[in-house]
């Protein structure tokens, strides 16, 4: 121990200058690394564990250090100098976000060296920052805006910009860059690689002439971006953005001709409040239904039908799929099964993993197939012309968006849904009306499409489909009520945020076919005493994970159905909801997505009688029948990853 | 059998992601040797080498892009390089970048038309006691005047066509 302490000393690279004081370590026996180290800033003493950074030991004595690249869900970068401190012993100023405490350590965070530097580095960083305030999506919202008035900046001491440098990238239905408004802090960077493993955006160039770029430098829409918006969320600035339909959306409300339906998703009732001023973790699903009748929409749907309808589909398929595999023997049937509601991880699994499509579901996501139905079934039922009415999409999401305008989503003879809103731009469509959301009276959805379930609710949080899958399954093969093997119907393994769960489920009994899968499979003897085992995973880095083990025979390769999602924490850590997230946001929303559940009194989506009605009145073949698979299934595009 | 351009160059960086390993750090060595036996790092070239490293094509594209001595435009089978940094300027380096402007019949950041040279500057080689100073590929010439210019490129275009086959008689 002894020589490895003096062999570092040695071999260190840095000048003399720049050396720290000798480090003095805490001898073996007494903790080692993980010991616990003082530190003092500002003059308070804490004890922190050993490596934590003085940004971390900071915030547990409650001092506040202004960040700009830093960010709670990714790694460190400490490169925007913008939390600099001055540290005792140090020649130079010090970024907090980077700096592991690892001896005791006296921190001093507003001198007047650090303000003055902080002030210039705000200074710099608004030398290359172009574009008007007003004019900005993230006006009131941009943490450079929060900066330069925390600092003061009177006046741009090293200029401002006062033409655009670069393009615009507008090619994308999802994301749009504006990268005139880019400070590099490479949170999309490290969001887009790390957080999300996609790596679509990386700093090109050098010195002045770095900037963010995609492969080639080639438009959003032509390289490997899934859409999923993650790096919209984490942008300090205006410079990602959602590509907003809100116009064209006022315009249908305005037009006296059109029929203007919205369906609303459950992630974004979970988590709007947070545009509105209000803590996260607060549902205003109801009263978010009066606002949208006082902005002018006709009919206020729930997505969740549709999610309860997803369930029916996507379990049929399921069932269909083993009921080969395991009966007929039939060894070309895909398993296991992989979820298609995230258009984002369908993108995802068309460019890196095409020779797995015949695994995917083939079932359209909610909205997708709200949308085939209202053109259809809704416009058959209230007489009107499909092609006065406008579908609306209200997600959690910017895939949805590019989702919307895949060609083959036309299955009703129109676009099926044609405009897909953010949770953000409901929230500016909603205060442009003049409403205050939180204060407003409750009221309920539109009949047919405003019954639904807790299952449906909870399509919102990671686990969620699996838990509404396995709720439906349980009951209809088995033939038990799921509150007898899980209190309240809970099933509290697929909930949670850890990247890749798992569990097995037995089936020790089984009950008789249910009457609407009658045609499809004689009896469940074949399921007697099989294990049904399943898979989550959320965010594409643990997609990755699930489809390198599959590849490699692993224990995921024995699943029966997969659920994925392309956003870490499922829906409600979408690219559409409000800005900023972190992981205690994302676990208030998913806290609210899971009490709204327990509310519910149907709990399960083949209880839903909305959905019962359906099959007996319009897909009458039942689910995966002749017509269901014409409206409300799909294909996908093998994409592949090269760009030519 | 027919190989395509594309597979040869596969091929070519597979052999030497084996040789280099297949990991993040093999990175630059496997760029640099795409660079020096193509004379350029293809958009396709990059995404073979970030599909057999397991990075992203971006991130070949950003390591690309940041190097001056890599490239993704294709390049002259001679780079010369001459220093613009401030002994080699006073050094008189601005006649020699005119008499190489004149031979080559190219400016600055641009290759002769036949693909033979690219003229480009470099900044600070390490010479500034023997300015002025220039690399061509990875050859150092000190104290260049611009008479010497033409003696440098001639002797590069004794390696081309008509010449290259006498040398090649000679040696036989």
């Amino acid at each position: 121990m002894a020589d490895n302490k003096k062999n570092i000393e040695d071999v260190s690279r840095a000048p003399v200058s720049q050396r720290g004081p000798a480090m003095e370590r805490v001898a073996e026996g007494e903790g080692g690394i993980g010991a616990q180290v003082a530190v003092n800033i500002d003059g308070r003493d804490a004890k922190v564990p050993m490596g934590t950074t003085i940004l971390d030991a900071a915030k547990k004595l409650g001092i506040r250090i202004p960040t700009l690249c830093h960010h709670p869900d990714l790694c460190v970068a400490g490169v925007c100098r913008v939390c600099v401190v001055e540290v005792e012993n140090q020649r130079t100023l010090q970024a907090a976000c980077a700096y592991p405490i690892t001896q005791p350590t006296k921190v001093k965070t507003h001198t007047r060296k650090v303000r003055q530097a902080r002030r210039h580095v705000v200074d710099l960083l608004l030398s290359q920052h172009y574009g008007d305030c007003y004019a900005c999506t993230r006006n009131n919202n941009c943490e450079l805006q929060s900066l330069a008035k925390e600092y003061g900046v009177d006046f741009f001491r090293f200029g401002h910009p006062t033409e655009a440098r670069y393009e615009k990238d507008l090619s994308s239905h999802s994301v749009l860059r504006d990268m005139n408004k880019c400070v590099l802090c490479r949170r999309c960077v490290r969001t887009c690689i790390d957080l999300q493993e996609v790596g679509v955006l990386e700093a090109v160039g050098r010195s002045c002439e770095t900037k963010i770029a995609t492969f080639l430098d080639k438009p959003l829409a032509e390289v490997v971006c899934i859409n999923c918006g993650q790096c919209i969320n984490r942008c300090p600035t205006g410079a990602l953005r959602a590509n907003d339909p809100t116009d064209e959306v006022w315009a249908a409300i305005d037009d006296p001709k059109k029929h203007v339906v919205i369906q609303t998703a459950p992630a974004p009732r979970a988590a709007i409040g947070e545009c509105f001023g209000l803590e996260p973790g607060h549902a205003l699903t109801f009263e978010m239904n009066t606002a949208l009748r006082m902005c002018g929409f006709d009919k206020v749907f729930d997505t969740n039908f549709t999610a309860d309808l997803t369930i029916l589909e996507e379990g049929t398929e399921l069932i269909l799929r083993l009921y080969k595999a395991l009966v007929q023997k039939d060894r070309s049937v895909a398993l296991p099964q992989f979820t298609s509601c995230s258009p984002g991880w369908v993108k995802y699994i068309e460019h890196f993993y095409p020779e797995y499509l015949p695994n995917v579901s083939s079932a359209k996501s909610p909205q997708q197939m709200f949308g085939a139905i209202i053109k259809t079934y809704y416009a058959q039922m209230h007489k009107i012309d499909p092609k006065d009415i406008v579908t609306v999409a209200l997600m959690p999401c910017s895939a949805k968006k590019f989702e919307c305008n895949r060609p083959e989503m036309m299955d009703s003879g129109y676009k099926d849904v044609d405009y897909g809103l953010t949770t953000r731009e409901l929230a500016k469509m909603i205060s442009e009306a003049g409403i205050d959301l939180p204060t407003i009276p409750k009221s309920d959805f539109d009949d047919p499409f405003g019954s639904a379930t807790g299952s449906g609710v909870i399509f919102g949080a990671s686990g969620g489909v699996m838990e509404a899958a396995l709720r439906t399954v349980i009951e209809l093969v088995v033939g038990i009520k799921v509150e007898d093997l899980y209190a309240h119907a809970d099933i509290i393994p697929m909930r949670g945020f850890d990247g890749v769960k798992y569990a097995e489920i037995n089936i020790p009994k089984v009950g008789p076919v249910p009457e609407l899968l009658k045609k499809l499979v004689p009896s469940w003897d074949w399921l007697k005493g099989a294990t049904l085992k399943v898979g989550v995973a959320h965010g594409t880095a643990n997609a990755k994970r699930v489809m390198e083990d599959i590849k490699a025979g692993g224990k995921l390769s024995e699943c029966h159905f997969i659920e994925f999602m392309g956003c870490p924490g499922g829906c409600l850590g979408g690219g559409g909801q409000p800005i900023p997230t972190s992981p205690e946001i994302r676990a208030a929303r998913a806290k609210a997505i899971y009490d709204e559940d327990a509310h519910y009194e149907i709990r399960k989506s083949h209880e839903n009688p909305v959905v019962a009605k359906i099959y007996k009145e319009f897909l009458t073949e039942g689910p995966c029948g002749h017509l269901s698979h014409k409206l409300l299934h799909t294909h996908y595009t093998p994409r592949g990853k090269y760009i030519v | 059998m027919l190989v395509t351009e594309r597979e040869r160059l596969r091929d070519d960086i597979q052999a030497m992601a084996d040789r280099m390993g297949r990991k993040r750090d093999a990175l630059i060595p496997i760029l640099q040797e795409v660079q020096t036996k193509h004379q350029q790092i293809s958009d396709y070239a990059m995404q073979v080498v970030a599909d057999l490293l397991d990075i992203h094509p971006v991130e070949v594209y950003s390591v690309v892009s940041f190097y001056s001595f890599l490239d993704n435009k294709p390049k002259g089978r001679f780079v010369v390089r001459l220093c613009r940094t401030i002994s080699c300027d006073m050094a008189g380096k601005e006649a020699v970048a005119r008499q190489l402007m004149n031979d080559l019949g190219v400016c600055f950041g641009e290759s002769t038309k036949d693909g033979k040279f690219t003229l480009d500057w470099a900044n600070c080689i390490g010479m500034c006691d023997q300015g002025p100073a220039l690399l061509v590929n990875e050859q150092v010439h000190t104290k260049v005047t611009p008479e010497g210019v033409h003696e440098i490129l001639e002797a590069c275009r004794k390696t081309f066509g008509v010449y290259a086959q006498e040398k090649k008689e000679e040696r036989a």
